[in-house]
């Protein structure tokens, strides 16, 4: 196990990432939302890479659909649980199962052309190093230091310790 | 249990930040909205769905194909005929490249209620391509030696022409005459003369006529004519459309096929009424490259713009056109040229305008090409109030000029740059004032081609479109009086060319305005 010299300060940066990540995640979402023509078509059909069968096939009339919802959902999900602070490793794990889905559909590999991309990559790119941060995120839990879980848990260590 | 004010504010802390990520995402959205709501409620502009056609009912429509060459099979592919030589050849392609998806776009086609009976191609080789993969069980089909023979043989009821341009307007009045339907590629005539007999024969046949301009089934085009009447883009002053080509291919240099003799094709048939010459391989497989057959850059490429434009503002035949030009990039022995700028005169159109009535009137219609560069210069319709981008999408950006939308240039609601409407068919909505990524998507032609999560093949429309007329009655989209248009534009700036003089159309009298001592067809079909 490492260990840790300042670990009041690792656990502040964490919770900035976690915050920085959720709102990031949430005003996709909220974007996304508050907009009914906004559709992941263009997205989807321009997939690039190996999995390119795969998120054209997301495109058909049925699926979109549910494409477009569940992104929305997702997105959503992950902002709230990590702004708040609560049920974060749930949000942390479909945060990383998106960005990865994002990564696949617009890989950075070399030999596959590169759309709307606003920097220059080469294997990683910001959704692979966001994802990284989504695991980190999972590993370290702070929401007991910075979001409602602190409530809930205390309400339960009290309760734990009047059993006693 | 006891909260601490500590434990208060690192509980709760996220909720305020929710709430504030979640106001500015929604107030943006619906702001940005609003904008586009306004710009749009403005324009007023309602995208075009397909047209419904009535279904082809009852017995097949029996087709007969004239001319079984390049284009003859991409038609036959519109009708759901393909060759097998061509199926395998699109199924390596696929399996080399799995983004080719001809033959399974080819597969998902609709089927149309028709038969393809008989085949007319004077090349043996081409005769027997066709017949080889389409004469099968289900579709019996018959191998005519001459189009006459076809026409007449009650075994067709329509016909599709596909043969060099000489040869379009005989075979056209000659099944017309004996009402048959007929699907003839452009141009519809090779002189000036024959078109006013193809007008004859078409108004007094029982048949239906179709003329092969296949984009005036082209969505965005039935959009643009509605913006374009809504006085969107205002006067229009100036059209400006191209044809860049830089290969063989598109300079015309087909391939000569290995079987070709005087003993597998029929020479004198090819000539008809062209002058007499000895077999020449070059002259059957790449026709387009002499007037005797042909009709160069004006008859062949100009008569696409012309009609794409036509369609749009129906401005008909122009007053008068000037053409200028030369053989540049290509000098190999042809006599149309490869280099040509055409100038169309308007001065009594007009589009409406958002200013002083009676100031503006009139348009130019610009058209250049070379077969020596391949760079890609769209199509722009220059108005007052804007400019018209037109192509699979459209694109319109306000002028800074504008009268109409001076108010909105000056509160910074539009910006010359930034496009105020986008046009995509297969996106899900209009987008008004773009964004970077559906001009992108949009540029690389990701989306237009998708209508209801398909592929559709402009042409197969077209010739639906026919077919369905031809069955049930109804208008076509390209019939004789927009035939009449191209070919008689296309001649006269073939015609400017050749005698390097302006030449002027009488409205009135629907004739062109005689030049002394010149006699219009024979300078059209002159060698020079």
């Amino acid at each position: 196990m490492i260990t840790i010299r300042n670990e009041k300060s690792l656990r502040i940066s964490i919770v900035l990432l976690r915050l920085f990540i959720g709102w990031h995640f949430l005003y996709e979402g909220i974007i996304k939302l508050y907009n009914p023509d906004w559709t992941s078509f263009g997205y989807l059909a321009s997939a690039q890479g190996p999995f390119r069968p795969f998120f054209l096939w997301l495109t058909s009339d049925t699926l979109i659909g549910i494409a477009d919802w569940g992104n929305i959902i997702a997105l959503t999900f992950v902002g709230l649980t990590l702004v708040l602070g609560i049920f974060e490793k749930w949000g942390a794990l479909v945060g990383a199962c998106l960005l990865a889905l994002y990564y696949l559909a617009h890989p950075s590999f070399p030999w596959v052309t590169q759309l709307n991309v606003e920097g220059s990559y080469w294997f990683i790119n910001k959704n692979l190093i966001e994802l990284v941060a989504c695991v980190v995120i999972y590993q370290i839990p702070t929401s007991q230091f910075f979001g409602l879980a602190r409530l809930f848990n205390k309400k339960e260590i009290e309760t734990q310790s009047e059993t006693r | 249990m006891k909260f601490t004010r500590r434990d208060a504010l690192k509980g709760l802390g996220g909720i305020p930040l929710m709430g504030a990520v979640w106001w500015a995402g929604a107030a943006n959205t619906v702001a940005k909205k609003k904008e586009r709501t306004a710009i749009l409620e403005q324009l007023n502009i309602q995208p075009s769905l397909p047209k419904a056609i009535p279904g082809i009912g009852d017995e097949p429509v029996r087709i007969g194909i004239i001319g079984f060459g390049i284009r003859g099979e991409q038609l036959c592919r519109a009708l759901g005929y393909a060759t097998n030589e061509w199926k395998e050849e699109m199924r390596l392609a696929a399996e080399e490249n799995p983004k080719n998806s001809a033959l399974k776009d080819f597969m998902t086609q609709d089927k149309l209620n028709i038969k393809l009976t008989g085949i007319c191609d004077i090349f043996d080789y081409r005769a027997n391509r066709a017949l080889k993969s389409f004469n099968t069980d289900d579709n019996k089909m018959l191998r005519f030696r001459t189009h006459q023979e076809m026409i007449r043989s009650g075994k067709v009821d329509a016909v599709v022409i596909a043969t060099p341009d000489h040869w379009h307007a005989p075979m056209s009045i000659d099944a017309l005459e004996n009402n048959i339907h007929v699907y003839v590629e452009k141009p519809m005539t090779h002189t000036v003369g024959e078109t006013y007999r193809l007008r004859e024969a078409a108004r007094n046949s029982k048949a239906v006529f179709q003329v092969g301009h296949q984009h005036r089934q082209t969505l965005s085009f039935q959009t643009a004519k509605d913006i374009i009447q809504k006085g969107t883009i205002g006067h229009i002053s100036l059209i400006q459309t191209n044809t860049n080509r830089n290969d063989d291919n598109g300079a015309w240099m087909y391939d000569i096929h290995p079987d070709a003799s005087p003993q597998t094709i029929d020479w004198e048939m090819f000539l008809g009424s062209a002058p007499k010459v000895p077999f020449n391989k070059n002259h059957f497989f790449r026709w387009r490259k002499w007037w005797a057959y042909g009709s160069g850059l004006s008859g062949d490429l100009l008569s696409h713009d012309y009609d794409r434009l036509n369609c749009v503002l129906n401005m008909g035949i122009p007053d008068s056109v000037m053409t200028s030009g030369g053989i540049y990039t290509h000098r190999d022995g042809r006599n149309v040229p490869d280099v040509l700028n055409v100038n169309m005169e308007y001065p009594n159109f007009s589009t409406g305008g958002s200013q002083k009535k009676g100031k503006e009137q009139g348009m130019s219609f610009v058209y250049s090409a070379t077969l020596g560069n391949g760079f890609n210069r769209p199509t722009h319709l220059m108005g007052h109030d804007g400019t018209m981008e037109l192509g699979n999408r459209l694109t319109i950006w306000p002028d800074s000029g504008s009268t109409r939308y001076a108010d909105m240039v000056e509160a910074n609601k539009m910006s010359p740059g930034i496009p105020i409407y986008q046009y995509n068919p297969g996106a899900s909505s209009p987008d008004a004032v773009a964004s970077a990524t559906s001009q992108y998507f949009a540029d690389k032609g990701l989306m237009w081609t998708y209508i209801n999560g398909a592929r559709v093949d402009y042409t197969f429309l077209h010739m639906r479109e026919w077919l369905s007329s031809a069955r049930n009655g109804g208008k076509v989209s390209c019939g004789i009086k927009e035939g009449f248009e191209e070919a008689i534009s296309s001649h006269m700036a073939g015609l400017s060319y050749k005698l390097g003089r302006r030449i002027e159309w009488d409205h009135k009298q629907e004739i062109l305005k005689p030049i002394e001592g010149i006699d219009f067809d024979e300078a059209l079909l002159a060698p020079m």
